[in-house]
């Protein structure tokens, strides 16, 4: 166990590495000047060639990696261009609202995607059960700017239950984290149905029954935390599809998370900010893949770690 | 973007070769779900294809009654049967030529997702070795990167056209082509049948084209079709946040991002396209988990 | 680079056309109270050598002072800590007596060797200032006693006092430039009326009244809270709720018609005009472009009429690339009357007839596609086809800048925005040769040696006797540029401010040209008791 999480750990250094390498290539060849952008539009040439080399920017290309690998390893991602502000500043004081949307996400789309799935799986090949899926099928076909606007319409415009947007108290997080879990949730309603109808396929269920317990103490206490196991394992996974996902919802809900950050450095090619958010994506992403891989074997023993 | 990670929650390998084209769309007919989505394909299809004859206007010519004397767009009415937009356009029109973008992003993108990830994949699970080991790290790095992130930055690095867009979608999307027909290719690859021919003295070719390729033709078949949803997803993604394909060309995405700030007096303007996005990506969706239903008997039944 | 509302317009703005000021405007200013201002973008930073965008520009004006200043609503410039001033008949030494018993946020008093520090720091490239540019002139600074300064200037600068009145040119005190090094910008220090009190990143800032302000009397508000990150049409909705006081980013584009038409709303809403020109720039390295029959013609085929409807009316059309409110505007110019036909003809005589294939670069954020969109129409029927180029700000920037990079840019979200108040703010960097350099803002490359001779006359005209004679020389100047046609202005933009009714002011200062948005300084609240 303890030498496959340090392979795994050092797996994933060298894939951040990579990232980090991909990323620094692209943001390289952006057609944008940086020193430019920041000398301003009345600056003389001196001006610029003197930012550019404070900034390195002069530099070889493997130097100018080489120099933001160092300050990495430091726990320095640079400042950022346009603002001067530290980006692990920029990054941190947003994380807390990109991090409550995405509890918000898990939330709603265990919640939605859950019970839709058990009660798909008990009244099996009913209308009922015809009717979730179909919800399941649009959930994971609709674009979230798509579901975002028009929850922002019905339940924010028309019906005015929520705000608007914006952030701050519980019902500013309501609809985005539906946003953003509703996607979610789709998969989950479709995985639970068929975990659950494995489990209720299963010899204890049917001793349970036999035992003459009722049908939803069977369901609620037997089966439901056996087929619940393998979903929950999942969860590391879905920081990949949150990770895209918050671009969108935030700037659909004025949410003031990493999201947005980066889209905003993206527009002005503020590299350093783009750099930091991407790095800090793809390292919630390794972690939350490596997290469902430590979790699976313990809710299914079948599996077992290479 | 659906598939993306879901690469546990799909179906186990396909493990039986394919019956007849024919046998496989009668079967998609005779379940619900997939004959509407076959429906719902045939009907954008065929507004794409006529777009020129049926759109009643130009999808690019602002008209100038197509905008009150204020500025502000027009409602459905009989004139235009689904309102104008913010530059007086018919949006019926606009839909109708957006269905082609849409479409030809769809396949092209997803087409060449599939082929490089289908490479990829056979390449590194059955001859293994550095160039295996070397594809597969990098298949893994890029499933690291949060993949809107990716296109957006790479969106950023050429001018979109409606062929950079395909491309840049094509370079995010093949890694879950790759890793589904890696692990494939290499589960085949391991299985008895193969050793006895390897045994038989038969060449890395004949085994690769008889044997394992063969096998992989539904799961390439069943992602290519629910590929063409995530496509059409990211293409409406990009071009709501402006770097997608370029204007006038209208795509449904781009016209949501040109009239989102509407959406309140508006509405029209940003909920019709944004149900067709919907409902095509809703009809891929259903053909290919159908489709996986269909060439995979053993998980029969159970969705 | 100051980002911008709909079309480029952190323009200086004369706080002319004070369409809906009520009659509480002749109430007795209160003292007391705070207000609520929202934006949608974070701050970046409250360094004064630093900040250059639309919502920290008049934030740092409330926290720091800088020698000259204008007259709260207008352009009109006045000493701030600066006594008075003298300029030398040669217009190369100016002599700045400074204000006796300044004090900063810290404590300390303000002296000469400030000035001179504030202004050096700006000009050290470490700063990395966006301003240094600016004081180009400045060939030495001098402090004979701690309360007087000395500029040498290089050459004359009729500009130089405009310059003096820039955020750049605000005083900082070194010991907390040094103290915070590059984080100055989120502590800063000054001797404005507000100082500093809270900064909760991405969300919100708060300043709180300078109870040691030298100026009597200011400000009148004990607090403002800046809230970040709100959606334009939240913060619509949260003011007509009486949440909020000001909607730093105005009335969002949807939301425009109805409001405006709206009578409830004439209390909230106060209309100015700015500096402002949207236009579309032809770059003359670039076939067919360096043909001025091309240029002008592409001046006649946009139907600047149709794009101000498109925009809800929020601006009117222009024919020249100064705006009206600015001096040197030619009233009697009548620039290139739409006309499609002649627009043909003349591309015709050019030997264009057969039709021309180009691009239109545009800056990808909403309006703007739109926008180059209605262009492409116009220029589509007069026999041009442009192919719309909708990227990222900064790569439409980098491509302006290049000399064979962008035929054609239409400059909305990007456009000139005037610094200070006077028409050569509108030429060198964006019309003159010196801009046409790689990396530069002369985005159609047009360098006419002539006029760039002219315009260092004009500039060199420092002595205040002969403005009028400057400002005529400009007029010119800007007349003869419209002759080549290495533009086609489109409109100039106005300014909306909405506000709560409980905020009262001077005239002008919700649509202050300097201050932009608002001069905070001179907020007060009515419902103080």
């Amino acid at each position: 166990m303890a030498s496959y999480v340090l392979r795994r750990l050092l797996q994933a250094v060298l894939i951040l590495l990579g990232v980090s390498l991909v990323t620094f290539v692209l943001l390289y060849l952006v057609p944008a000047d940086p020193a430019r952008q920041i000398a301003g539009r009345s600056a003389t040439a001196d001006t610029v060639e003197s930012i550019r080399r404070q900034l390195g920017l002069d530099q070889p290309f493997p130097v100018q990696y080489w120099r933001y690998l160092t300050g990495l390893v430091q726990g320095d991602l640079g400042r950022s261009y346009l603002q001067k502000t530290e980006v692990g500043e920029l990054i941190w004081s947003r994380l807390p609202a990109t991090l409550l949307l995405m509890l918000g996400a898990i939330v709603c789309e265990l919640v939605l995607g859950l019970t839709m799935g058990v009660v798909a799986a008990v009244k099996k090949n009913s209308l009922v059960d015809r009717g979730l899926m179909i919800t399941s099928f649009v959930s994971v076909s609709a674009p979230q700017f798509v579901v975002g606007i028009l929850l922002l319409y019905v339940f924010a415009v028309q019906l005015g239950w929520f705000p608007i947007g914006g952030y701050g108290t519980a019902a500013h997080l309501v609809l985005p984290s539906l946003t953003l879990g509703i996607l979610g949730a789709g998969w989950y309603s479709r995985m639970m149905r068929s975990s659950m109808l494995d489990v209720l396929r299963q010899d204890f269920i049917r001793t349970a029954r036999a035992k003459g317990l009722s049908r939803a103490r069977v369901i609620m206490g037997h089966a439901l935390p056996n087929a619940i196991l393998p979903i929950i394992a999942m969860i590391g996974i879905d920081i990949g599809i949150f990770m895209s996902g918050i671009v969108v919802v935030e700037s659909v809900f004025g949410w003031p998370g990493i999201g947005q950050l980066a889209w905003q450095a993206i527009q002005r090619i503020d590299i350093p900010i783009i750099m930091g958010v991407t790095l800090v994506s793809a390292c919630a992403i390794v972690l939350g893949n490596l997290v469902a891989d430590l979790v699976a074997p313990f809710v299914d023993p079948r599996i077992k770690l290479r | 973007m659906p598939p993306a990670a879901d690469e546990g929650r799909i179906a186990p390998p396909v493990r039986r070769r394919p019956g007849r084209a024919g046998a496989v769309l009668g079967a998609l007919l005779r379940r619900g779900s997939a004959a509407f989505g076959l429906a719902v394909i045939a009907v954008v299809v065929a507004a794409a294809v006529a777009a020129p004859w049926i759109a009643p206007y130009s999808p690019d010519e602002q008209l100038f009654e197509g905008l009150t004397l204020e500025g502000a767009p027009l409602p459905p009415n009989a004139q235009f049967w689904l309102g104008t937009d913010l530059l007086g356009r018919d949006l019926f029109s606009r839909l109708l030529y957006g269905a082609q973008t849409s479409l030809v992003i769809g396949v092209v993108a997803n087409g060449i997702a599939v082929v490089v990830g289908t490479l990829v994949g056979v390449v590194a699970g059955f001859f293994r070795g550095v160039v295996g080991t070397v594809l597969m790290r990098f298949t893994d790095l890029m499933m690291a990167f949060p993949a809107l992130l990716l296109a957006i930055v790479l969106a950023a690095l050429f001018s979109p056209s409606l062929w950079i867009v395909a491309l840049v979608i094509a370079m995010v999307n093949w890694v879950q082509v790759a890793r589904v027909v890696y692990t494939e290719t290499r589960s085949l690859a391991e299985r008895d049948f193969v050793e006895a021919e390897r045994g038989l003295g038969a060449g890395p070719g004949r085994i690769l084209f008889l044997h394992i390729l063969p096998h992989l033709v539904s799961t390439i078949v069943v992602w290519a079709t629910l590929g063409i949803s995530t496509t059409v997803l990211l293409e409406a993604t990009l071009s709501f946040l402006g770097i997608g394909v370029q204007p006038p060309t209208p795509s449904w995405g781009n016209i949501i991002f040109e009239n989102q700030t509407y959406f309140q007096s508006a509405p029209w303007l940003v909920f019709i396209p944004g149900a067709a996005i919907v409902v095509l990506a809703l009809a891929f969706n259903l053909v290919g988990d159908a489709l996986r239903d269909v060439l995979d008997p053993t998980l029969k039944g159970r969705h | 680079m100051r980002k911008t509302l709909l079309a480029g317009s952190a323009a200086i703005a004369l706080g002319l056309g004070l369409a809906f000021a009520g009659p509480a405007a002749a109430q007795e200013p209160k003292q007391g109270g705070s207000m609520i201002v929202t934006y949608k973008d974070d701050v970046t930073t409250l360094d004064p050598a630093i900040g250059y965008d639309w919502q920290n520009w008049s934030m740092i004006k409330s926290l720091f002072d800088g020698l000259m200043d204008y007259e709260p609503g207008t352009t009109n410039l006045v000493t701030d800590l600066a006594e008075s001033y003298e300029v030398a008949p040669d217009g190369l030494t100016y002599t700045f007596k400074l204000r006796p018993g300044v004090k900063f946020h810290n404590g300390r008093e303000m002296v000469a060797g400030d000035v001179k520090y504030s202004i050096e720091r700006v000009l050290d490239p470490a700063t990395q200032s966006p301003g240094a540019g600016f004081f180009g002139a400045v060939e030495s600074i001098e402090t004979p006693d701690d309360s007087t300064v000395v500029f040498n200037l290089s050459r004359p600068d009729a500009t130089f006092l405009h310059v003096m009145a820039l955020n750049f040119a605000h005083v900082v005190p070194k010991e907390a430039v040094d103290e915070w090094g590059p984080d100055f910008g989120k502590h800063p220090v000054g001797t404005g009326a507000f100082k500093l009190k809270e900064w909760t990143l991405g969300q919100r800032v708060v300043f709180e009244r300078n109870a040691d302000y030298y100026q009597e009397g200011l400000p009148r508000l004990d607090e403002i809270v800046f809230e970040v990150g709100q959606e334009p049409v939240v913060a619509l909705l949260r003011l007509q709720r009486g949440e909020v006081d000001i909607a730093g980013d105005s009335i969002p584009p949807a939301k425009f018609l109805e409001v405006t038409q709206d009578p409830a709303y004439s209390d909230y809403i106060v209309v100015g005009n700015q500096l402002h020109t949207g236009y579309v720039t032809m770059n003359v390295n670039i076939k067919p472009f360096d043909d001025p029959r091309v240029r002008k013609a592409v001046n006649m085929a946009i139907n600047k009429d149709r794009i101000v409807r498109i925009i809800n009316g929020r601006a009117a059309p222009a024919n020249q690339p100064l705006p009206p409110l600015m001096p040197g505007y030619a009233e009697d110019y009548e620039g290139y009357a739409f006309d499609p036909e002649a627009a043909k003809a003349l591309l015709a005589e050019a030997g264009y007839g057969d039709g021309i294939a180009t691009e239109l670069y545009v800056a990808n954020t909403d309006p703007q596609p739109r926008i180059a969109q209605a262009i492409q129409q116009d220029l589509a029927a007069i026999g041009i086809a442009a192919e719309i180029q909708s990227l990222a700000q900064a790569n439409v920037i980098a491509a302006g800048g290049t000399r064979l990079g962008a035929p054609m840019i239409w400059s909305g979200g990007m456009a000139w925005i005037a610094d200070f108040p006077d028409p050569s703010n509108f030429y060198g960097p964006i019309l003159g040769c010196g801009g046409a350099v790689e990396g530069g803002w002369n985005w159609s490359w047009y360098c006419n040696e002539e006029l760039d001779k002219q315009a260092v006359a004009a500039d060199s005209m420092a002595d205040p006797a002969k403005a009028e004679e400057r400002i005529a020389l400009w007029r010119d100047i800007f007349v003869k540029i419209m002759d080549d046609a290495p533009w086609a202005p489109v409109f100039n933009e106005r300014r909306y401010t909405i506000k709560s009714p409980r905020l009262q002011g001077p005239e002008g200062i919700f649509v202050d040209p300097v201050h932009i948005p608002v001069h905070y300084d001179y907020v007060w609240a009515n419902d103080v008791q």
